[in-house]
């Protein structure tokens, strides 16, 4: 190994001990006592061996165990196949290196070597020479005679990106304000949507909640739709109705028709960032999001009173129709969900508003 | 150029070690053959006997290589039976819970791994395990390599590498969080739908772009899968192999001592002693998440049940990577989003949840420069600072991992309400002033006890330690005589560089040596906060003095000259 | 105690001794008063006298049997003090005891009775295998739209506000869900049968006791805190396990000398 171009020129700065050098090599009781050598090497062998032991049982569990079958042993009660089957191959992996690692720690020769190293940057005749191959293929180039070339094509690469960028511009649909009011700012409920029970559509009616009721419900219409429709419906449109003593609460003016007798409707999506919220206190009213514990009151139209939410929860105007089912008799007035930069916010309810 | 001369130049190597009488040894054909058509004995000659420091701390990136590794074998063994695909279908496997029930492909053929496929369940945990692994040993590595400064020149770049995959790793660990569909990970992508909302301007525009449309649609399953099957680990790997050969390129740094020097590296060669050590190591890693999957449950995505927008589970997480984020965005106080005209500023989501991974990363990732222009220090450093000896970042980085530990907390503070008996309000309330009380504490706290250790250091380097003798002299005072250190220690204690904060103003620094530029006021005293304060270390006549008045006892610290 | 427990023997011994009456009617009579008994010596001082409630506790008019059988076979009630939530407890009366002041309490006022065992259980409907299994797994759907939410996945629990909680369901009776769910107590609020009709509440049932009886498959469960805990186990196992074996691996062995 060469010893120029050292990283460090003066390598012993400010020291105000001189470097003793490298401690002196002891060898390990393995290499003097020819028994422990001896041990030292069974025992690695041994380990080795294990391991076509438990490759055999691995195999033997995979078909011999029933996928049906449990372990019940103190507190792992498992699958007895995934238990035989991470046990025996972990074991056999954790033995091969346990093994190899062993046998390089006791029985290869452990003299530590010293190696040079070179400084990360060039030598200096490296550096001229370098720099003139670079002057030769300049010149060889002929771009100091013709120097817009260079120019000319780092413009011409450059807006290649453009088509490039294009290209994915129908990733999805683009959010104008004509989508918009016809995705995320718009709904199932409509004047006359059915609330029902969510997963036994049970359609509802005024009587058959109590005060300190509780229904996740879903838009009648709801039902009609699967797969991908129904899920991007039921983001938005889910709701909780609640049923609260009228005195207990506080309906503002503006709202007093959008309930039927304490009977209130809020969207169901957290304002923050959209988990859906029914963890109600029939006491307090105090609604809370499990996901980052935004703190709704909704006997007091909604409000946040903890947590990160920026605003209000939206209400949903309800009603009974002719047959006396509880019915919507509008969309929600402002867009359900978390905050987005196009979102008129302004007319969201406030802690006060009348 | 085809002299027969210049081929004879090259062989004098050749001729020193081998005595002419006797021929080379021919080497097995198959060498030969690659030899003749990639000259791998030019490599062998290079690499078969490169030296690699032996500490354990420098297993730590090694357990993330493992783990990636790790992850692509389990992970090609999932993608066989797999389907990303949102397509709704009636199950009907063997898991009986979920008889029947709507629920899409993705999340049908997740049970089918782990109910039908013998030993599907087995590298499905092995797989959610090994990602917590990497993302949780790159991080820990990294906080060896800062503590350390390994990252000082010339390995800015490589540390560079290093923020970029632990980003990519995150991203690598939530694409695969995502996928199985349940309820668990569609509560989390709800989340990061809220996030790329809440981005201003362009929010909307993002989340059409990545749904596909409207939250969830039936496209973000089979690009998420994309990216964490082709996408990231592609990136992944082209950065990990940059991160290795720079390694390779740089060698590896090394813990001061005697005999390593900046100019040298210490250890074993690569073969055959690091190649069994590293290469057991593998296995041994292996070995472990084996049996992790093997015995330890992770992610039972049957009892989640299928993903649903209308229905969630208290105790929703995420993955620990993202923790903090999600404690930063429980910590929030109400209201802050701003109505300005028709548009809302929703900050309470983008400024904890996108802003804040984007202010860990840049941190990060400008720190060596920082430190730099902090120290004005130009050399290269192959010898690790002893993190005492840098008592400042080592007080930066507690800190920091302070702030992330309450946020961190702060992400499960409903688990922490339940499951130790306490208010969820007085957690939350807690955390939100101990996050910013906290890292001040902390930095303070690590700054006082690395300057101690640096005092006690200096009193062993000069007087070695204390015998544990006490003894009464004649007139009845107490004493503890001192026995020196050994030569090693003491040259351990003392073979740092200390550098002096920069002053400002004038041409030259401190030596008188020209400087280019010319430090400001503002940089200098900076400098000052950064490099003050630090205990100087005994200098060569302090000791030798101090070895001629070995015998008496260690003079009061407020004797010893200070900076 | 000495008194309530002078009152209780009185109050068994006459229930023992007394020959038995004729009509059903009188029989009720008879659990009525002996239950009006232990209302007046344990629940009186907070929920009144008649049931009227105090600022203490409550008002019981209306609030039926059910929610007597649960409160008090919980052992919530008696509560010892108030606080942010009444803990269930051991429960120190008799089923028996328990259905008399259930009798009274539903005499000030008619609410949701003590349910009959087919109210809350899929036995009495005779299902096939695979309509039961179809019918647990609806329970499943039910679950997590109507109670996961604050009781967690398979009813593990939950936090609330302010220091309350959604205890976990794995050691709550069949009868006490039930009573539970028609009834609403403290801060849960109550589903009427009208909407989460006997049977649903019945396919809830069977799939917490099916999600219950299910092993673990994949292994231990760690404390089923859910990615919280795994992430705590990946620090502990997994960077601690394999950083003692790397220190093992670095470090030098025995020496000769």
């Amino acid at each position: 190994m060469s010893h120029d171009n050292l990283p460090v020129k003066n390598p012993d700065l400010g020291h105000s001990v001189a470097d003793p050098g490298i401690e002196e090599h002891i060898e390990r009781f393995t290499d003097v006592n020819e028994g422990a050598g001896n041990r030292a090497y069974r025992a690695i062998l041994l380990m080795l061996a294990a391991v076509p032991v438990l490759a055999i049982a691995f195999v033997v569990i995979y078909f011999a165990v029933p996928r049906n079958a449990y372990i019940d042993f103190g507190w792992l009660k498992a699958s007895a196949m995934n238990v035989g089957l991470g046990v025996t191959a972990g074991l056999a992996v954790l033995l091969i290196g346990i093994a190899v690692i062993q046998w390089a720690r006791v029985l290869m020769g452990d003299e530590e070597s010293v190696e040079y190293r070179h400084s990360a940057a060039s030598s200096e005749e490296d550096r001229k020479v370098a720099a003139q191959l670079f002057a030769d293929g300049v010149e060889q180039s002929a771009v100091k005679r013709r120097p817009l070339i260079l120019g000319a094509l780092g413009g011409a690469l450059g807006i290649t990106l453009v088509p490039a960028v294009v290209l994915l511009a129908d990733m999805g649909p683009h959010p104008t304000r004509r989508v918009r009011e016809e995705t995320i700012e718009k709904t199932l409920w409509a004047n006359q949507v059915r609330l029902v029970n969510d997963e036994n559509w049970i359609e509802l009616r005024p009587e058959h909640l109590e005060v300190g009721q509780l229904v996740n419900a879903q838009p009648a219409s709801l039902q009609e739709l699967h797969g991908m429709e129904a899920h991007q419906e039921k983001a938005k449109a889910a709701i909780i109705v609640v049923r609260m003593d009228p005195n207990s609460i506080t309906i503002p003016p503006s709202r007093a028709d959008w309930q039927v007798s304490g009977i209130l409707a809020y969207s169901k999506i957290c304002t923050h960032v959209g988990c859906p919220i029914s963890l109600w206190e029939r006491q307090t009213h105090h609604l809370l999001c499990p996901c980052h514990q935004s703190t709704f009151d909704l006997g007091n139209s909604g409000v946040v009173v903890f947590g990160p939410a920026g605003r209000a929860l939206p209400q949903l105007p309800i009603s009974v129709d002719d047959e006396g089912y509880l019915i919507a008799t509008s969309d929600f007035p402002v867009p359900v969900g978390p905050s987005y930069f196009e979102r008129d916010s302004r007319n969201d309810f406030k802690d006060g508003d009348q | 150029m085809a002299k027969p001369t210049s081929v004879v130049d090259t062989s004098p190597s050749v001729e020193a070690h081998e005595a002419p009488a006797t021929k080379p040894k021919s080497q097995p054909g198959a060498l030969t053959w690659a030899d003749e058509r990639v000259g791998v004995n030019k490599i062998g000659r290079f690499g078969l006997r490169k030296v690699f420091p032996d500490h354990w701390s420098f297993l730590l990136g090694e357990i993330a290589l493992y783990s990636f590794i790790i992850l692509l074998l389990t992970g090609i063994f999932l993608t066989i039976w797999f389907k990303p695909s949102m397509a709704e279908i009636h199950y009907d496997g063997s898991y009986q819970l979920m008889k029947g029930m709507p629920i899409s492909e993705a999340f049908a053929s997740t049970l089918e791994i782990s109910f039908d496929v013998r030993g599907g369940l087995l590298v499905r945990q092995i797989h959610h395990w090994a990602a917590l692994l990497f993302v949780a040993s790159a991080t820990v590595h990294m906080l060896r390599v800062f503590f350390t400064g390994a990252f000082r020149k010339p390995r800015e770049i490589n540390w560079l590498i290093g923020v970029g995959l632990l980003s990519m790793s995150l991203m690598a660990g939530f694409t695969g969080y995502s996928l199985p569909d349940d309820l668990l990970s569609g509560t989390g992508l709800r989340f990061v739908d809220g996030l790329i909302r809440s981005i201003p301007l362009i929010g909307t525009w993002a989340e059409f772009f990545v749904f596909g449309g409207e939250f969830p649609g039936n496209l973000i399953i089979s690009r998420l899968y994309m990216a964490h099957i082709l996408l990231i680990p592609g990136l992944l790997l082209g950065l990990i192999s940059a991160h290795l050969a720079l390694v390779v390129y740089h060698k590896h740094t090394q813990y001061p001592g005697p005999g390593r020097t900046e100019n040298n590296v210490v250890g074993y060669p690569l073969f055959p002693v690091y190649m069994a050590k590293a290469g057991g190591f593998f296995f041994v890693v292996f070995g472990f998440l084996v049996l992790m999957g093997g015995l330890f449950q992770i992610n039972p995505v049957w009892t989640y049940g299928p993903y649903d927008p209308a229905k969630v589970t208290a105790g929703s997480q995420p993955d620990w990577y993202m923790g903090f984020v999600e404690g930063a965005l429980r910590l929030i106080p109400p209201f802050w989003e701003s109505h300005w005209g028709g548009t809302t500023w929703a900050w309470a989501v983008f400024v904890p949840g996108v802003g804040l991974m984007g202010l860990l990363f840049t941190s990060l990732a400008l720190w060596p420069f920082i430190e730099r222009w902090l120290t004005g220090d130009d050399r290269e450093h192959h010898l690790l600072d002893r993190p005492r000896n840098a008592p400042t970042r080592t007080a930066l980085g507690v800190a920091g991992m302070t702030a992330y530990g309450l946020m961190w907390l702060g992400g499960s503070n409903d688990i922490i309400a339940t499951r130790f008996s306490l208010s969820l309000n007085a957690i939350t309330i807690f955390l939100r002033i101990a996050v910013f009380v906290g890292p001040i504490i902390a930095f303070i706290i690590t700054k006082r006890l690395a300057l101690a250790l640096q005092r006690q250091d200096r009193e062993r380097a000069l007087h070695g330690s204390e015998d544990g003798v006490i003894v009464r002299d004649v007139q009845g005072g107490y004493s503890e005589a001192h026995v020196p250190v050994s030569h090693d220690e003491q040259f351990l204690l003392t073979q740092h560089l200390q550098h002096r904060p920069l002053e400002a103003g004038g041409d030259t620094d401190a030596d008188g040596l020209p400087r280019k530029g010319g430090v400001s006021k503002l940089r200098s005293r900076l400098s000052r906060w950064y490099l003050g304060h630090e205990i100087a270390k005994p200098t060569a006549a302090e000791i030798e003095d101090a070895h001629h008045h070995g015998d008496h006892d260690a003079p009061a610290l407020e004797d010893s000259p200070k900076h | 105690m000495l008194l309530i427990l002078a009152l209780l023997v009185v109050g068994l011994s006459y229930s023992v001794v007394s020959p038995p009456r004729s009509s059903a009617e009188t029989e009720t009579t008879l659990q009525i008063e002996q239950g009006k008994d232990i209302y007046m010596t344990t629940c009186s001082s907070c929920h009144g006298l008649g049931g009227e409630g105090t600022t203490q506790g409550p008002g019981l008019i209306g609030v039926g049997a059910a929610s007597v059988d649960f409160q008090m076979g919980t052992g919530r009630m008696p509560a010892a003090r108030l606080e942010a939530q009444i803990p269930a407890r051991k429960v120190n009366y008799t089923q028996e005891q328990i259905e008399a002041v259930a009798a009274y309490v539903h005499s000030l006022g008619a609410g949701p009775a003590i349910p009959e065992e087919s109210q809350y259980s899929l036995d009495a409907l005779n299902l096939s295998g695979d309509e039961k299994a179809r019918a647990v797994a609806r329970g499943g759907a039910l679950f997590r739209a109507n109670c996961s939410a604050c009781h967690g996945i398979v009813g593990g629990g939950g936090a609330m506000p302010e220091g309350k909680y959604a205890p976990n369901l794995t050691d709550t009776t069949p009868v006490h869900i039930y009573e539970a769910v028609r009834t609403g107590p403290q801060q849960m609020p109550m589903f009427s049968k009208d909407v989460l009709t006997d049977e649903s509440v019945s396919e809830i049932i069977a799939y917490l006791e099916a999600a219950d009886e299910q092993p673990n498959y994949g292994g231990l469960t760690m404390g089923d805190a859910g990615p919280v805990a795994e992430g705590w186990w990946i620090f502990i196992i997994g960077i601690g396990g394999l950083s003692i074996v790397a220190l093992w691996i670095a470090r030098k062995g025995a020496r000769a000398r």
